[in-house]
């Protein structure tokens, strides 16, 4: 099997998830200078909603994808609502304080999300329903299965979707118009508030249909999921070019990539057998077994935090941004 | 009727007063300016006028309506249009997504002869159509932001220096601008530190010191008054 393909198919489906997360905190970062840091939250409440109607439509006997549609379709206004009320309720009120009070809110949030969560959904890893049956395909030595297409697919045509609507939309001209000089804006008669809550609502359908995917990829669905993914989200932002729409698509699919292959080649570069030579002991142990690893594929989820701190110390404003400064 | 009655104005930064007692009018279709020295309170005057800033005392009345506490962009759509000090070009915008902008609260189909409209008064903007407004030079910029002002069919336009930084022949361009505003109809409040140019331009004019008004009347007439000669228009007594 080609390894190097195999995990560049698994990274490239990672990414795309990873950069519709990214571009809902890239997005209200750039209107407000906000990091939305309850936006995983509201990936996690999206693929909670599609796991509750897709497990009780799972037996209806409606075709498979069209009940997984029916989940997302439910998941996308539950998520959109928890933005616009997220924005209205904690954030809108904070508007002109300083920069940490909004911040330590946005934590809080998460806290408050986590645990309504968990009241409804329980704190047990819960089974996300894998009603569609996944055929794999063979590609160049590897392998790739239906829903890693689905999701790179439906990710692409999402992503387009945004930018259809931010380049080619009077809403989307006056968003990166507040984006650029709120208060200029305002002269222009466009009405900020409406502006940003649409800011926060189109990025939390993003984060809906996010969720719906890794809870249909992974299969398993868990209240606190959407910490370490929101993280990784932020992070894909930062990489490509915080307030950068193309950044996060492009950070995302990037450390989606950087994650997968780190995983898959993190065990045989950590394997000590290679340095079998230095010490008998080490000889006799790896002639037994050759692989003694150091670090395994568990230790995939470093790579995103390796990358995020490179970003910070290498290039602040990451791969596309071109601000620098106190802005972070 | 009056379109626009300020009384009593008074603004705060914080605990420091900028405006203590500003009392201008405006009729409809009048041109009137407001001159001062740097710090007077020119800028902060509009921008509690167009409800960027909020008054901490007094009135001010626009159309017959108390309008304290509207924000901008509401009175936006009632036809109460500012350029702002600067400019406050969107400089990732092209050109002509900056002169949409301008029409953004407007429904009604004409926005797209009044592109047209903008494009023939300056050339300049059609050819950069398509290039961001960040990328043009001072003039150019007060051009659009000028253009981007009257796409949305203003009522009453408050500019704020528009003159500033700006060579002679780009002044000249952009205050025919206004004055061809000016005689369609529009209403027109020119703040500018050119006090000559602005006498000379508006019909009446206020003096603005240290936040308050302390000479207002017709321009003619200010242009004679020693005091302002002296303090505006760089003349011995
Ligand atoms: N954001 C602010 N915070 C605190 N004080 C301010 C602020 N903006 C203006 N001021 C103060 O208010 C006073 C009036 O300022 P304003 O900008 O209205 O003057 P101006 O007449 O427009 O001057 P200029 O001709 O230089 O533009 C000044 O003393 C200024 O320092
Ligand atoms: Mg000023």
């Amino acid at each position: 099997m080609d390894i190097f393909l195999q995990q560049l198919i698994n990274g490239l489906t990672l990414g795309s998830i990873y950069a519709m997360v990214a571009l809902g905190y890239t997005m209200v970062y750039g209107i407000i200078q906000l990091i939305n840091f309850a936006h995983g939250e509201v990936v996690m409440i999206g693929a909670m909603i599609a796991l509750s109607v897709i497990a009780a439509l799972a037996k209806s006997g409606l075709h498979p994808v069209l009940v997984v549609a029916i989940g997302t379709a439910c998941a996308v206004p539950v998520c959109m609502a928890v933005g616009y009320v997220m924005e209205r309720v904690a954030y809108r009120p904070l508007r002109g304080a300083p920069r940490l009070a909004p911040l330590i809110t946005a934590i809080g949030i998460s806290i408050v999300l986590q645990h309504l969560a968990l009241m409804i959904w329980s704190r047990n890893n819960l089974a996300f329903p894998q009603i569609i049956r996944t055929e794999t395909y063979p590609i160049g030595g590897a392998t790739i299965t239906n829903v890693q297409i689905a999701i790179v697919l439906i990710a692409l045509a999402m992503m387009a979707g945004l930018a259809l609507i931010v380049y080619r939309t009077r809403l989307g001209t006056a968003m990166r118009a507040t984006a650029q000089n709120l208060q200029v804006a305002g002269l222009m008669g466009i009405d900020i508030n409406r502006i940003i809550a649409a800011t926060f609502v189109i990025g939390a359908a993003l984060a809906a249909v996010a969720g719906v995917m890794v809870g249909t990829y992974y299969g398993i669905a868990h209240y606190t999921m959407g910490s370490l993914l929101g993280l990784k989200a932020f992070s894909a932002a930062v990489l490509g070019g915080i307030g950068n729409l193309p950044g996060a698509a492009l950070g995302g699919v990037l450390l989606g990539v950087v994650e997968a292959l780190g995983a898959g080649y993190i065990g045989d570069i950590t394997n000590l057998c290679h340095f079998a030579g230095v010490s008998e002991a080490l000889e006799r142990r790896c002639s037994e077994d050759p692989h003694l690893v150091l670090f395994g594929s568990n230790y995939q989820d470093v790579f995103a935090f390796l990358v995020l701190i490179a970003v910070l110390v290498l290039r602040p404003s990451g791969l596309l941004g071109e601000r620098v400064g106190d802005r972070a | 009727m009056k379109l626009l009655e300020v009384s009593r104005l008074k603004v705060n930064y914080g605990g420091i007063r900028a405006v203590k007692e500003v009392d201008l009018e405006l009729a409809e279709g009048e041109f009137a300016c407001l001159i001062g020295a740097n710090g007077a309170g020119k800028t902060t005057t509009l921008k509690a006028i167009c409800g960027v800033l909020p008054a901490a005392g007094g009135t001010v009345r626009y159309a017959g309506e108390s309008i304290g506490g509207t924000p901008a962009f509401a009175l936006v759509r009632k036809g109460l249009v500012m350029v702002p000090e600067g400019r406050g070009i969107f400089p990732q915008l092209t050109v002509e997504e900056n002169l949409r902008m301008g029409a953004y609260a407007r429904a009604d189909a004409g926005v797209a002869g009044d592109l047209e409209r903008m494009y023939a008064l300056f050339p300049r903007l059609r050819e950069r159509r398509g290039q961001t407004g960040g990328t043009l030079s001072g003039g150019e910029q007060q051009m659009l932001a000028i253009g981007r002002a009257l796409m949305g069919r203003p009522r009453l336009l408050l500019l704020d220096e528009p003159s500033m930084g700006l060579a002679p022949i780009m002044v000249e361009k952009v205050f025919e601008a206004v004055r061809s505003a000016s005689r369609a109809g529009v209403t027109i409040l020119l703040v500018e530190q050119n006090a000559r140019l602005a006498l000379s331009l508006a019909a009446r004019g206020y003096v603005m010191e240290s936040g308050a008004i302390t000479i207002s009347g017709d321009t003619a007439s200010l242009a004679a008054d020693p005091r302002v000669r002296a303090a505006y228009l760089g003349e011995g007594e």
